[in-house]
Parts: C-alpha cells; sequence; structure tokens
C-alpha cells in the first residue's frame, strides 16, 4: 500500500521534470565506496548522473562556511559538493547509509547525514534520500533499493536488472583494488605505472580523505614520487580483514574502521610494508579510538613497523606535511638499510 | 577482588549501595575534579570525546586507591560509548596498571554473559539474591531522581538563595539510609518535603529553559559547571531532558523525565528522522517538546567533537528559525573555562528577558 502511494507520488516528479532526470551525486564521502553502483543504476534508469567536480578551495570554503565548526572535515567537504551542485541537477543523492553488514553501523554522521543537509539554509533541489539498513535484513535493504528505483521507474524488473549491474560494476571496482590498484585510479579508470622501489609504506584511513588529493594534499603523489609503493586498506583481501577483526576482544561495530584495524594489523603481523601512515580527520569520533586499538597493538608487537599518524582539518598546511613525510621516509629507508646489512 | 567505577551524576550513591548490600569489596574513586580531568587528558587520545577523558581519570585514581577490577557498561554502538571500556582497558593496561575489565555489554545481546559477569562481581551471593537487590536500589535510584527533579524546578521560587541545596542535601542523605522498600518510599516523601517546606515566592514569573545535550554531561554536575544549580540561583525554573534512571532503564518509558522515547523520536522526525546513537534524536526531541511546552530557550551541552550532538547541532538552525525558540549550545572540554560559561549564561538569560519583555508588549502587557 505504502509502496503504491509513492509510487503515483515519485512519477509525479518524474513527469513534472520532464525528460532525463539529472541526478546529482556529491563527490565526497560515501562516494569513494559505492560511486561505481550508484553510477551504473541510475544511469540503467535513465538518469543522467552528475558529479560534482574534484575538491578545490572554492568547495571546501563552501563547506566549512555552511557546516557547523564542530562537524569533521569529510562532512564539511560533503556540504561543499552538495553546495556546488545543487543549482546544477534536479536533484541530489544523499542516502543515508545506515549500515552495510548485521551487527556494525557506518558512522552516526552518514546516520544524519540527509537531515543535515536539509538543515542547510540555501534552496536546495530534491533531496533523495533511502535508508539502508542491512541489520535490518536483506528484505528491507531490497525495499530500499524498490523505493528508490521508484523515482525513475514502476517497473520492479527494471529496477533489480539496474541494481544487479550496479553490484556488477562494483565487484569489478573492487577487484581492481584487491588485485593492487589504487582506488582514484580503479574509479576513474585511469591506470599509472606504480613506483617500483624497494620501499612500501601503507597508507590507512578514510578513502574519502586518503583519495580526495585535495584533502590528502597529494598525499599517495608525493610518496610514489619519491619512488615508494603505496599499499592501502583496499588491497588487503577482505577474507584476512575478517578473520583479524573477528579475533579482536570487543566485537567492533563500525564497519569502515574494520578495514584499517584490519590492514594495520595484518602489516604490522607479517611486516608487508616499512612503515604505516595512519591518516585521520580532526574531530573524527570513531578514529580517535581505534588510534588506541593500534597503538597498543604495536606496543604488543614490539613496534616492528614504524607507524605515523597524521591528523588532517581545514586548516593542515602543505609546509608540515612535507617535512613530516621526508622525516618518515628518511626514517623508514635508514631503518631498511640497517635492517638488510 | 575489589572494584571500582567513574563518576557520572548520583551513580556513586546508587552502585554503593548495591555493592553494599551485595557483600562487594569497592572503592569509589575521588569525586570528580581537575585532578581527574587533567589525569584523563593526559592518557586519553586527543580527540576522544571528553567523557572518556574524565572517565580514565577516575579509574587512575581508583586504581591507585587500591583497586584490581573495574566494572563498566558496554554497547553496541553507533556511537562511542559502546568502545569505552575496550579502550579504557587498553589505556590503563598500557599505562601498567594490573586488574581485570568487567564490562557489563547489554542483557538483550547475550543474557548468559550478563549474568556471568553479575555472579563474578557479587560472588557471594545468588543470581536471585542480586536481582532483589537491584530492585530494591532501582526504586531508591528512582527516588533520588525525582527529587533532583523537583530542585530544579523549584530552586527558581526559593525566596533565601540556596536553601533548596541545603534541602535537597538533607533529603540525599535520608534516602541514603533508607534500606527496606518501605523506608525507601518514607525516605522519598521525606526529601520531598523537605524541598516543598522551603519558603517560596510564588508571586515570580520565572524564566524557563529546558537542559539537553550528551548524557553525561548533563549528569555530571562537576563537568558542567554545575550549570544547574547557577540557573536555578538565577532564579531560571528548570527541566532537565534526561536522568540517570532513565538513561540507564531499558524501558522506553522515561518515568522521572515523562515523555517516552517514541513520541520523542516522533517530535524530532521533522528534524532528524533517524536515530544517530546517543543522546542526537532525543535532543532534537526534547527541543521541540520544549518549544511546544512554551519554554523560553533551552541550554545544549557538547562535549567537544561529541558525534550524535554535532549532528543534532546541525540541524538546530532550522529549529529555532521554524519553532522561534533559542538554542544555546556549551561545547565542552578541558579547555572550557567557568567563567567563559558564565558570560555566556547571563547574555543568553538576558536574551530571553528581553524577548520575554517583547512579546508581553506585543500582547499590550
Ligand atoms: S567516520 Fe569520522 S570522518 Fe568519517 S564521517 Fe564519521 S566522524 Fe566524520
Ligand atoms: S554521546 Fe557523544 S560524548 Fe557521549 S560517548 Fe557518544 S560520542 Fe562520546
Amino acid at each position: 500500500m505504502f509502496i503504491c502511494v509513492n509510487w503515483s507520488y515519485n512519477l509525479g516528479v518524474f513527469t513534472k521534470v520532464g525528460g532525463q532526470m539529472k541526478i546529482g551525486v556529491p563527490r565526497a564521502l560515501l562516494y569513494y565506496k559505492y560511486f561505481p553502483l550508484w553510477d551504473a543504476f541510475f544511469s540503467e534508469l535513465g538518469a543522467e548522473v552528475v558529479l560534482s567536480p574534484q575538491t578545490n578551495k572554492r568547495i571546501l570554503n563552501l563547506g566549512t562556511e555552511a557546516a557547523e565548526n564542530e562537524v569533521c572535515l569529510p562532512v564539511k567537504v560533503f556540504y561543499g559538493h552538495v553546495l556546488s551542485l545543487k543549482d546544477k541537477v534536479n536533484a541530489l543523492f544523499v542516502p543515508r547509509i545506515v549500515s552495510v553488514e548485521g551487527g556494525a553501523y557506518t558512522c552516526p554522521k552518514f546516520l544524519g547525514l540527509p537531515d543535515m543537509i536539509r538543515a542547510l539554509d540555501v534552496d536546495l533541489p530534491q533531496i533523495i534520500s533511502p535508508t539502508f539498513d542491512l541489520k535490518l535484513g536483506l528484505w528491507e535493504f531490497y525495499r530500499s533499493v524498490y523505493e528508490l528505483g521508484g523515482f525513475f521507474t514502476k517497473n520492479v524488473f527494471k529496477i533489480i536488472m539496474a541494481f544487479q549491474k550496479g553490484l556488477n560494476k562494483l565487484n569489478s571496482f573492487e577487484n581492481l583494488l584487491h588485485d593492487g590498484h589504487l582506488l582514484n585510479e580503479a574509479l576513474t579508470g585511469r591506470f599509472s605505472p606504480a613506483p617500483r622501489g624497494p620501499l612500501r609504506i601503507g597508507v590507512v584511513g578514510h578513502p574519502y580523505n586518503i583519495f580526495d588529493s585535495y584533502v590528502s594534499m597529494n598525499l599517495i603523489e608525493r610518496l610514489q614520487k619519491k619512488d615508494i609503493r603505496v599499499l592501502t586498506a583496499e588491497m588487503v583481501s577482505p577474507e584476512i580483514i575478517n578473520e583479524i577483526v573477528s579475533n579482536l576482544q570487543k566485537k567492533l561495530f563500525w564497519t569502515y574502521e574494520k578495514d584499517v584495524v584490519g590492514a594495520v594489523f595484518h602489516w604490522l603481523d607479517t611486516r608487508a610494508v616499512d612503515g604505516i601512515i595512519y591518516v585521520l580527520s580532526f574531530a573524527c569520533g570513531p578514529d580517535s579510538l581505534i588510534q588506541i586499538l593500534i597503538e597498543h597493538e604495536a606496543k604488543e608487537k614490539g613496534f616492528s613497523v614504524p607507524i605515523m599518524p597524521i591528523v588532517i582539518d581545514e586548516h593542515s598546511g602543505e609546509a608540515g606535511l612535507v617535512t613530516r613525510l621526508e622525516a618518515f621516509t628518511d626514517m623508514i629507508s635508514r631503518k631498511a638499510v640497517k635492517e638488510k646489512s | 577482588m575489589k572494584i571500582t567505577f567513574p563518576h557520572m551524576g548520583t551513580l556513586d550513591i546508587i552502585l554503593s549501595d548495591l555493592f553494599t548490600r551485595l557483600d562487594v569489596d569497592f572503592v569509589l574513586p575521588p569525586k570528580t575534579t581537575t585532578k581527574a580531568i587533567n589525569l584523563g587528558v593526559k592518557y586519553a587520545p586527543e580527540f576522544a570525546c571528553f567523557p572518556l577523558k574524565v572517565t580514565i581519570g577516575n579509574l587512575i585514581e581508583g586504581l591507585e586507591a587500591g583497586a584490581d577490577a573495574v566494572v563498566m557498561v558496554g554497547g553496541i554502538g553507533p556511537c562511542r560509548f559502546g568502545f569505552y571500556a575496550e579502550i579504557q582497558n587498553k589505556i590503563l593496561h598500557d599505562m601498567g596498571y594490573d586488574f581485570e575489565m568487567i564490562t557489563l555489554e547489554p542483557p538483550m545481546a547475550d543474557i548468559k554473559d550478563f549474568a556471568r559477569k553479575c555472579k563474578k562481581i557479587a560472588s557471594k551471593k545468588t543470581l536471585w539474591q542480586i536481582l532483589q537487590a537491584v530492585r530494591i536500589v532501582w526504586k531508591k535510584a528512582v527516588a533520588i531522581d525525582e527529587v533532583e527533579r523537583e530542585v530544579l524546578k523549584r530552586r527558581a521560587f526559593e525566596k533565601n538563595s540556596r536553601d533548596t541545596t541545603v534541602a535537597h542535601k538533607k533529603g540525599l542523605a535520608v534516602l541514603k539510609e533508607a534500606i527496606t522498600p518501605y523506608e525507601i518510599k518514607e525516605a522519598r516523601e521525606k526529601a520531598l518535603s523537605l524541598i516543598n517546606e522551603v519558603e517560596k515566592d510564588l508571586r515570580r514569573c520565572p524564566l524557563k529553559i529546558g537542559i539537553v545535550g550528551e548524557f553525561y554531561a548533563l549528569l555530571e554536575p562537576y563537568v558542567n559547571f554545575d550549570i544547574e544549580e547557577y540557573l536555578g540561583q538565577k532564579g531560571i525554573y528548570l527541566e532537565r531532558a534526561v536522568y540517570l534512571t532513565d538513561w540507564m532503564g531499558p524501558s522506553k518509558k522515561n518515568s522521572v523525565m515523562g515523555i517516552d522515547s517514541d513520541e520523542l523520536a516522533k517530535a524530532a522526525k521533522p528534524y532528524l528522522s533517524h536515530f544517530v546513537g546517543g543522546e542526537g534524536q532525543t535532543t532534537v526531541g526534547h527541543i521541540v517538546k520544549f518549544a511546544e511546552e512554551g519554554f523560553d530557550g533551552v541550554i545544549q551541552l557538547l562535549p567537544f567533537t561529541c558525534m550524535p550532538e554535532i549532528i543534532a547541532k546541525s540541524v538546530l538552525p532550522k529549529i529555532c528559525k521554524e519553532l522561534d525558540i533559542p538554542v544555546l549550545t556549551l561545547i565542552i572540554d578541558e579547555q572550557t573555562g567557568r567563567a567563559g560559561v558564565i558570560t555566556r549564561l547571563e547574555a543568553f538569560i538576558d536574551l530571553l528577558w528581553n524577548r520575554r519583555k517583547k512579546k508581553l508588549s506585543a500582547v499590550g502587557c
């Protein structure tokens, strides 16, 4: 019954817009996780997907001005992308992704995101914000998918096919990651040859920090320029990560932090990297606690691999980053030479 | 085994009572002061939410006082509270303390584990005895909260400054001594009448302010600069969103504060339509309710970096605009100074009085 009501309502939206619907996707936060899925799904249903540009100074400023001061940087960046997109599209896609597996959440901020965006004091296009909560089971999940598809068509079959296609795309994207490609390359399809130097550095943190080159101040490129091979958490296989986190004393209830913990513990165990850089957002809730888990584990393992935390916020300066990277890479290359001889 | 636990409002009174009944050996950390806060700040991660820092300070002091076990509650997210015990455990062990962490995870998740841990804490008693003791102490805890609620409301009318506070202290002392359910009932009546007997000036028409925010910041007076006492002295009628027993109780009915959780979620819905952990949605719901009930303003307590409260704060501009209610957000951490808080409170009170005057002159009074 509820769904039928929605249909007519949604059809109304669609016909009012007329022609092809332009749906805006902010290039921020979970874009870095699920864009291939969303892109394929919307395109398949006949919408035009409009992506905001790469983060730049203007976008960041828009975001920091609109958001409350205490909000973490990635959410501010998200605000900026929303504001830069709002006049170019008929609707904005701001999903409420509550949980993507049983027994764990994403981050509280993702639970409140659509409401936070709606509270902005500007004219916004329609916000499409389906709730995805896998804790409630697959049935509810597919209901949300169906509801989302309902914005474009009432053909159930078409929605399911589009979603399936999206899942396939997501799968091949994730396979590229597990094969050792960097996330931004796998997303854009532009691959560059990886450095071949002897040093390997693992870079962990939220993908929306690491792979947003404006936010991370080109961290990865900087390392690669020094001929350092960069490994990220996405390259560690999910089986390994799952096994590691299932052995934790207390179950982690934030899905994306599992990747961070799993990758770091794995690297500490296998010494697969010469150093680890942990990128944290200033004022990030989960990060602040995960840092302790990591430090504790490193201590127990006798600090076998050096770890450097880098905290970024809107005031982070490039100069500081450069100096710290310099010092860190010098230190690990000296250590590597010493260990060899 | 000697148990310790962190402070949170009147939790120490309640747990001391329970542990005494159950013959548990325990040691109370000294009341939260700057010392505990400084210790916590030193050893907790920089961006941890403030309650984690303070409670780590408490636990360090408890362990220094001879405890060799810590009792904490756990949780299943999404806010950080559920992970506190684990992090405290790691930090304190890394500091070199030798102790056992007993984390009571929510019984809904694993009732057997819960029972096992209860037995571990109160090893001399049977589960049945534990249950009975909890039931009685719970009554006392509710009574303590009810008395507190009255204090917040009535302080605004007291003729002589601090009379209500003195009566509150006396009332608590009576309640503390009560043992049987009957005595608790008597003590509750006695405490309430003590507060009732304070000389009042009922002609006053005080400002009404609601206090909302993260539960720990609401419940621990040292952390919130005892703003309730301060505002009460200034002649302001207060209502608070969260009471200890409402927060701890498993039911959705919040008997002390008076509004059930579903109703709050419904009130919050136009502004925050999903729960976000912690008190996020409750805070929003309460602000809406306070606005509907004609309160003059609301104060939100937000521990620095607290996720749920930041989300609530982010939707505030819309609420304030649509419901025309001023909200003052106080961000609390180790760097917050009392003087600054007081200045902001004074300015807020002035603002509310001016609004009240304008409203009155608008209707021709
Ligand atoms: S995980 Fe951290 S950085 Fe990401 S949205 Fe949540 S608080 Fe912000
Ligand atoms: S509610 Fe806020 S301050 Fe309290 S534990 Fe959760 S994140 Fe921390």
